[in-house]
């Protein structure tokens, strides 16, 4: 566990002085990590588990938009445990304002957990319809089609720093709408 | 979306916010700049302030309402940062908490019954308890927009804060002024003013700084 949290912190270092290879690294080290804990947690208070994965990528979204806040002289295991149960509070908070349907009635419409397992979040993508055009162009060109901030400038005609600023904003924007829905 | 493509996403925007201590020392001089510009449109300097700074009075409440700021400060530099016990600090408050009691004890020891009842009351309340929220309204909203920038797990806990720590500074600077000097003047109506701004700002933390 605690050489799990030191590894992690390292990658983290390295993200914040500027190693996105590190970043990416580390990114993709914390989304099983989160998976089974979100799981564990969501079963333990007998909330549905097919919103495992919306907690997940808000969890991600927030460690993303909020890293700053960690000190890389701290310990990351408390700062990233901090985070991600304020995300899995938040998101079972805002679920119990809202009338819950047995999921038996859609059963049949569902698509069947296990086709994709664990890697799709249908409330991310709501929520990214919503985004203004610009944003949610490049967030697609650069999240879904993997291309690189100068390949996606050329491809939508803005600069790359532009590019940069609205890959930022609809990221926040997201995050946002994610954190105030009804 | 996959959590696969969201996380090449998030890798590459490199854009990093400020972090929160960075924001509150550049946007909290501008709060206070803002501050002393609405003292001197509406207030000035009270005309004893150098010989009162010689007393024992005028300096305690500078003491009180500075290290009251200060402690707030430190605890809601903690209060942002995930992870990160505030409680520690919190002992801090115990200082301006110690102050205080200090000089009441002294006005109830050292002066006559007489003259406490005048003290309390003083001569310009009214204008203490508009002018302390007003000195550390621009302060608190300085506080709270560099305080976004962190990640608070209990918003409304840290918009107090940052409410406590605009509130002394706004009492501090309507000290320059205020011509009322007992203690329990100071506790009573500095503390109603810092009270108003510490309500205001959990009421507005709790929403601009959760996250």
């Amino acid at each position: 566990m605690i050489d799990r949290e030191e590894a992690w912190a390292s990658l983290m270092r390295s993200s914040l002085a500027g190693d996105q290879a590190a970043y990416q690294t580390l990114l993709r080290a914390l989304a099983p990590a989160l998976r089974a804990s979100v799981r564990r947690r969501l079963a333990g208070m007998g909330q549905p588990l097919e919103e495992c994965e919306d907690i997940v990528q808000e969890t991600l979204l927030a460690i993303h938009l909020k890293r700053h806040t960690w000190r890389t002289s701290d310990p990351f295991g408390p700062w990233l445990f901090t985070v991600a149960r304020n995300k899995l509070i938040d998101h079972v908070r805002k679920r119990g304002r809202r009338i819950e349907i047995p999921i038996e009635d859609f059963a049949d419409i569902l698509p069947a957990a296990e086709e994709r397992p664990g890697a799709d979040s249908a409330e991310v993508d709501r929520h990214l319809a919503q985004l203004p055009a610009k944003q949610r162009a490049i967030l697609k060109t650069v999240a879904v089609e993997g291309a690189s901030v100068g390949d996606a400038a050329r491809q939508h005609g803005m600069t790359p720093g532009a590019v940069r600023v609205a890959l930022h904003r609809g990221f926040a924007s997201l995050a946002a709408r994610l954190r105030t829905e009804e | 979306m996959r959590t696969d493509d969201l996380i090449r996403g998030l890798a590459a925007d490199e854009k990093r916010e400020t972090s929160p201590g960075r924001a509150v020392a550049l946007l909290l001089p501008a709060g206070l700049a803002v501050a002393v510009l609405l003292f001197s449109l509406l207030l000035r300097v009270r005309p004893d302030f150098l010989p009162m700074l010689a007393t024992p009075w005028l300096p305690f409440k500078f003491a009180v309402t500075l290290s009251l700021a200060v402690a707030a400060l430190l605890i809601v530099s903690r209060l942002v940062r995930p992870g990160v016990r505030a409680g520690p600090v919190a002992v801090s408050l115990l200082v301006p908490c110690g102050m205080l009691a200090l000089g009441i004890a002294a006005v109830l020891g050292l002066t006559p019954p007489e003259t406490w009842g005048p003290g309390l009351v003083g001569h310009y309340a009214r204008y203490c308890v508009v002018f302390v929220p007003l000195m550390g309204a621009p302060i608190l909203a300085a506080l709270l927009l560099a305080l976004r920038k962190g990640a608070p797990t209990r918003p409304g806990l840290a918009g107090a804060c940052a409410g406590l720590a605009a509130g002394g500074l706004g009492a501090a600077l309507y000290a320059f002024h205020c011509t009322d000097d007992s203690p329990l003047f100071v506790l009573t109506w500095y503390g109603i003013g810092i009270a108003a701004l510490t309500a205001a700002g959990a009421l507005i933390g709790r929403r601009v700084l959760a996250w």
